[in-house]
Formats: C-alpha cells, structure tokens, sequence
C-alpha cells in the first residue's frame, strides 16, 4: 500500500503535483511509481526556462533496473529543478513527495488530464488487483 | 543453444495458425512499386568452390605492391602473437557479451581496452567500440545534440582537416536527424583552419577537430578548441591512436579539453584487408557518459568481495530505453578490439610512441627525397605527423599508374576530395619501410619523372 497524500493531483502516468501559494506547481513521481522502479541511481533533469506541454517527456528517472520518462502533467515555463537529485537521486525513493520533487513549473494554462486522490487511489487498486 | 531454423512443416504450421496462405502474403501492405525483384550489379550465387577460386585470383591481382597511401587507414607492422591469441576459440566472436557468468575473460579484455584507450585520449570513459572512425563521427556529433542541452542549434562545423569521408558518413547518418555538417574555412598556405576568417557569432552545437590533419598537417587545436568552448559548442576530436603516443591527448586540449573523442582504431592491430573490418574508438568526459553509445564494461565485485567484470549503465541502451536509446549499436568490432588490446599490451606506451616516431621519420625522409624531384614540392608548411601532402607540376593519376606498374601504391590522389588544391597527391611511410623501400620509391618517380618530361 503506497503512500498518498490528500492534497495532491495525480496522474495516470504515475506524477503528482501541488499547487503552490505563488501560483507555480510542484511535480515529482508518486510513491507508487518510485517503489516501481526501484533504487534510483540517475535523474536527468530539464533546464531551467524550458517551456513543456502538457503531455510532453520533461525528465527521466534511472534505477537499477529500468529508465522512465517523466512527462508534464500541465504545460508551462520550468522555474526550478531539483539539482539535489543530482547527487542523490534516492531522495525520490527516500521522500518522494517532499525532497525527492523534480520540477516546478510556472504553469501556462495548458491542463492535462489531472486525478484526484480517490482517482488515482482507484487507478492504483487497478492494477494492483 | 542450437540454432534450428524452421522446416517446411514449422512454418506451414504458423502459417494456418494465423490464417495467412504464404509469407509472401504477409508482406502485402508493401506497396508493389517499392519492392524489388533483383539488384543492378549483384551478381548470381556462386558455389563454395567458384567463390573460392574468384577470391585467389583477386587476391592474386593485389600482388604484393609497396603500399605508400595512407588517407585514414595505415599499414603497421602487427606482431605474430595479436591474431594468434585474438583468434583462439575463446575470443572468435564480434559480440560484446553480456552474460557476465560466462564471458568474465571478454569482459576484462573491453575493459582494459576501454583503461587504455582513456589514457590515450586524456579522457575519462570509453565505450566498448563502434564499427569505424566514420560512424563513430556520426555518433559522437549525435551525443554532443544529446549532451550540450544549452545550444540551440544542430550545427556541426567541421575544422578543415577532418577526413571528407567522415563527413559524409555523419552526413548520411545523422543528416536526416536534422544535423548539419559544414567545413570552416583552410588557410591556402597551411593546410590548416584559417582563423581569420571564424565567424564568432556562429553557435554550433559542436566543433570537430581532426589531429593529425587528414593532408597531414598539425592544426593549432588549443586554439580552435578555446574558441569551440566561448562559443558553447561542445569540442569531437578525431584522433589517429598511433599519433596520440607522442602528440598532446585531446583530453588536454585548450582550456578545458575536448569533450568527446573518436576515431579509427584500425592502426591499433588491424590489417588493412581492402578496407575492413575496423573499429571505432570513442572517450568522453565523466559527465557525458549517459549520453555515450554503446557498451560501457565496468569492474565490481562480486557477493564474495572477488572483482569481476560487468555490462554496466545500460539503461542508456535499446534494451532498456526502447526507441530512447542513445544508440542502435549493441555489437560491434568485438574481434576488433581483441587485437587491438593485445597490441597495445604487446607494444606498450613506448613501444607505440616507437611506431608513432619511426613513421613520422620514414615519412620525412620519403619527402625529402621526393621533394628533390624537379617538380615536386611540398604542398604546406609547418610540421607534420606522418603524412604529407605533395604538389606536382603535372597530373596525379599517370604518374600513379606508373607508379603502380613498378609495384608502388603511390598515395592518395588528393583531386578526388579536394580539386582546389590542385595537382597534389598525400604520401605516408610508415615503420614498415625500410631505407631500401624508401629510396626504391624515389628513384621510380624520379624515372617516371624524367621520362615524362624528356
């Protein structure tokens, strides 16, 4: 059973995000999809001004036994990466929705396709079933 | 594990399984006019024994001619023991192995070759190889695109002296990726780059550096790299291995070095063999290495603290990554670079930088000579490593059939790549010539001279 949050967006893809109070969001990878992948070992970063869309491939998490792209769950202009992972990508293992975040985006208006907590739970109980 | 190909019956029976009458009909969305039913210029199969006997009578027609052409493959003289080991049952395969509880004597061998080619190149990681200088080329500009996140652009300047086949290999491999492949601009007189005529507002994503020149020469490759760098274009250098025994590694170019490096591995203990197979080398800075394609074999240990060799950092492969993949290349030269790891084991360091200096030598003393010849001078200036280009004061090509009469492969007809240069011809003598071979050489195009001109 994997841990999550109640204030969060999720998406199908396995991200969440948080609204942040200066308007920005927060993206990393979910509990679930960190377990998934196992220790991780790189993360590849975008750079900073770097406009995404929604949907688009923004960043990619290593582990040991696989490589994932993490894809942006709303577009927008990248304000900030996490250049701690840098060094330590297990943060993401270790505090995946604190300091294992990877992104904030200054989001333009472009919404993907966004879950709930119950959504995601529900999704969750899916494929773990 | 056997191979077994499928009977008759095998492939009847997966045939009516998926309800398909023949394979052919498999193959029906292929739109007719793109399918072809023969090939212009291919020939008929031939038996064992008819192909036998037409491969003597070409190797026949080689006969056993003084080779004085160099041009990006080099006849060195390769001791007995490399193919003797590196064709022992144990190593006969192309394929890097994976299969680290069954190759772990493979594995060590890439390994220390990766150790000894990273020195060679001042840099700090090599992959396990690439098919040949060329495709290597093409690779290493289609990283930088990958590595170099900050440039904007997919333009690849090119110092003049980088190969011209090179060019149109990356050309035609990466072209189509939307890379593009431009010479900067020689200076007439030295053969070099032409550095008053940079033009510092390009932004390249990279700049490729050919050490020693492809005419032979030696380009000022501190400078051009430090200028590579301000402009934030990642620095290629191509690199002849023989030559980087005794000239500064590109590791340690300008300010910062280069960032990648790659080349031909041929002179490393490869036979010239009518032009292949070869292998690629390439090294990079620690920071790139997600970008490197190919197979990286690292060192570890095992449960019980023994080391042991490893495929390591394979989530950049197409295994993994799928259509990410930095690369298609899996197997390679693996033979290749079997032979090359036992010759520079055999050579060692100063043994190569013996080859290195003794063909630079040979190469002076073949100039010298043949710049005695009335007309016959020398194209550039400056110092070069051991090639030289040559002017004549009439066409190349007679003269190279006469020369070839006589049992002499002349050189490199530089007409071909580069017509403004006019009437030039790119000689090399290596450590396999002797005095005698040298001076045999000279007197046969002072007579071809002569005779042409009386």
């Amino acid at each position: 059973m994997s841990e999550l949050p109640g204030d969060l967006q999720y998406t199908s893809d396995h991200e969440w995000l948080r609204r942040e109070d200066d308007g920005s969001v927060t993206i990393g990878i979910t509990d679930h999809a960190q377990a998934a992948l196992g220790d991780l070992v790189y993360v590849e970063l975008p750079e900073v001004n770097q406009e995404v869309e929604a949907g688009s491939d923004m960043a990619v998490v290593e582990s040991v036994k696989a490589a994932s792209d993490v894809y942006a769950p709303i577009g927008g202009t990248v304000v900030a990466v996490n250049d701690a992972l840098s060094d330590d990508p297990e943060a993401i293992n270790n505090d995946p929705y604190g300091d294992g975040w990877i992104v904030r985006l200054e989001p333009s208006g472009d919404e993907g396709e966004l879950l709930s907590p119950d959504a995601y739970q529900a999704l969750l109980d899916d494929i773990e079933s | 594990m056997p191979f077994i190909p499928h009977t008759d019956d095998d492939t009847r029976e997966m045939l009516e399984a998926i309800g398909a009458k023949s394979i052919d009909e498999l193959f029906d969305e292929i739109p007719p006019e793109l399918k072809i039913d023969s090939l212009d210029g291919i020939p008929e199969a031939m038996s064992e024994m008819e192909i036998t006997r037409l491969m003597r009578d070409r190797a026949a027609r080689d006969g056993a001619a003084q080779c004085f052409i160099g041009a990006g493959a080099y006849e060195h003289h390769i001791p007995q023991a490399v193919w003797d080991i590196a064709t022992r049952g144990e190593y006969y395969s192309a394929y890097t192995p994976y299969q680290a509880e069954a190759s772990q004597g493979t594995l060590q061998t890439i390994y220390e070759y990766q150790s000894m080619i990273t020195e060679l190149t001042g840099l700090d990681v090599s992959n396990a190889s690439l098919y040949d200088g060329a495709s290597g080329l093409a690779e290493a500009a289609l990283m930088a695109v990958r590595s170099n996140r900050k440039a904007k652009s997919r333009d690849v300047l090119l110092a003049p002296g980088v190969n011209p086949t090179y060019c149109k290999v990356a050309t035609a491999i990466a072209g189509s990726q939307g890379l593009a492949f431009d010479y900067l601009p020689m200076d007439a007189a030295t053969g070099n780059l032409d550095f008053g005529a940079l033009d510092d507002s390009a932004e390249p994503v990279a700049v490729v550096i050919q050490q020693p020149t492809f005419l032979g020469t030696l380009e000022d490759v501190d400078r051009l790299t430090d200028w590579a760098h301000a402009r934030g274009a990642f620095v290629i250098a191509v690199a002849n291995p023989t030559s980087l025994a005794v000239l500064k590694a590109p590791g340690h170019w300008g300010e910062q070095g280069a960032d990648i490096a790659c080349g031909d591995g041929q002179p490393l203990g490869v036979p010239l063999s009518s032009g292949g197979p070869y292998f690629g080398y390439m090294t990079c800075k620690q920071q790139h290495v997600r970008q490197m394609p190919g197979r990286i074999i690292g060192r570890t240990t095992d449960l019980e603290g023994k080391p042991g060799f490893t495929l390591t950092l394979q989530a950049r492969e197409q295994h993994i990554r799928r259509s990410k993949a930095t690369s298609n290349i899996c197997t390679n030269q693996g033979l290749m670079v079997t032979a090359a790891t036992i010759y520079m084991s055999l050579l060692g360091s100063d043994g190569l930088a013996a080859v290195a200096r003794q063909s630079a030598s040979n190469t002076a003393k073949l100039v010298a000579g043949l710049t005695s010849i009335d007309g016959v001078e020398r194209l550039f200036g400056g110092p070069a490593f051991h090639e030289v280009a040559l002017k004549f004061d009439r066409p190349v090509a007679p003269v190279l059939e006469a020369l070839a009469a006589r049992g002499i492969l002349g050189g490199y007809d530089l007409g071909v790549d580069f017509p403004d240069l006019g009437d030039a011809l790119l000689v090399c003598a290596t450590e396999t010539k002797t005095g005698a071979d040298i001076d045999a050489y000279v007197e046969a195009m002072r007579e071809i001279f002569s005779a042409a001109s009386a």
